[in-house]
């Protein structure tokens, strides 16, 4: 896992060298909003001299994915203090989800919970700003063509792979998949959240559809 | 920008990210939602990834994929074997990238 991260670090770090907004802010982005796919998003924007409010739009639209992380995390870190709570949100992303879910199948309290959860996610954080910060001032040196940021889109593939549980999860990957290509035209990657959606409502139908088939069975 | 509008979009991008992360874990007691929407946000995580990564696969500069010779579906098809074989993300990562340097640099794909 530690490839994948690396190497999309690496990808984000060279991209925001180009964008030519300097060394140290581009460090100073890295470590304080430590999310990589809504940085890369706020670059043209920023390089176009597009208003604060569209850059963070965009970060919002970007980052509305882990919202539903944070949903479900909830019932894992719901008996610690709030002040907990924000720091370890802080620190979630993309790969410590797929882990921890993996991990802790049941979503029961736990204080087994938080040191697991803890102990990836710095991991991932020292090692995303390693990496992210080695691609800015490497940056012109490193030549798009070795194909580092298909490590980065392998690494998200087998996370996903990684959630497929049953035929429902599944079912849903592929609609927020289809969806998402068919929505791609949007501004502002908002066909990610029009994937979401079509996943969700197709979800509630199926188990609506089946737990309709089984009343009428039973 | 300016270096210093650069600053305070990064502190405002900063606070956003950090909004959606906590969003459920910030309030002391459950949110009302109705039932059918909390079954649902279970498939939203797999969706978010599945939503992120397809694209990334079948498209290119905003654009379907028109062709089959194309290294990128080839390195992704052999990531999902060698999952299916041995559930390693590690493995699969590898094995993707893998073959899809393979092909753009043998066959100039």
């Amino acid at each position: 896992m530690a490839i994948g991260i690396a190497a999309w670090g690496l990808v984000a770090g060279v991209a925001m060298a180009k964008s030519g907004m300097g060394i140290s802010l581009a460090i100073f982005m890295s470590v304080l909003v430590y999310a990589g796919s809504a940085q890369i998003a706020s670059l043209p924007l920023i390089i176009a001299d597009a208003p604060a409010w569209v850059v963070w739009a965009t970060t919002a639209c970007v980052s509305l994915r882990f919202m539903a992380f944070s949903f479900h995390y909830r019932p894992y870190f719901a008996h610690l203090p709030r002040r907990h709570r924000i720091a370890l949100s802080y620190l979630m992303g993309d790969t410590n989800f797929a882990l921890f879910i993996r991990r802790f199948p049941e979503p029961v309290p736990g204080d087994a919970h938080a040191d697991y959860f803890l102990g990836s996610a710095l991991v991932t954080y020292g090692l995303w700003q390693a990496a992210i910060i080695t691609g800015i001032v490497a940056g012109h040196a490193i030549p798009t063509s070795w194909g580092l940021g298909f490590a980065g889109t392998m690494a998200l593939l087998a996370l996903t792979c990684t959630q497929l549980r049953n035929p429902s999860t599944v079912t849903a990957a592929v609609v927020a998949g289809a969806a998402a290509v068919a929505a791609y035209g949007l501004p502002l990657r908002l066909n990610i959240l029009v994937g979401i959606s079509a996943a969700v409502a197709v979800g509630v139908l199926a188990d609506h559809a089946r737990s309709a088939r089984e009343d009428t069975r039973s | 920008m300016s270096a210093l509008e650069v600053f305070y979009t990064t502190l405002g991008m900063a606070a956003v990210t950090l909004l959606c992360r906590s969003f459920f874990l910030l309030p002391k007691d459950e949110l009302p939602m109705p039932r059918w929407l909390r079954e649902g946000l279970r498939y939203a995580p797999t969706a978010a990834l599945a939503a992120v990564v397809t694209p990334e696969l079948f498209m290119s500069q905003g654009h379907l994929i028109d062709t089959w010779r194309n290294a990128g579906l080839f390195g992704a098809a052999a990531g999902l074997a060698f999952y299916a074989w041995r559930r390693s993300l590690f493995g699969t990562i590898v094995c993707g990238t893998g073959v899809m340097l393979c092909l753009r640099f043998g066959l100039g794909w």
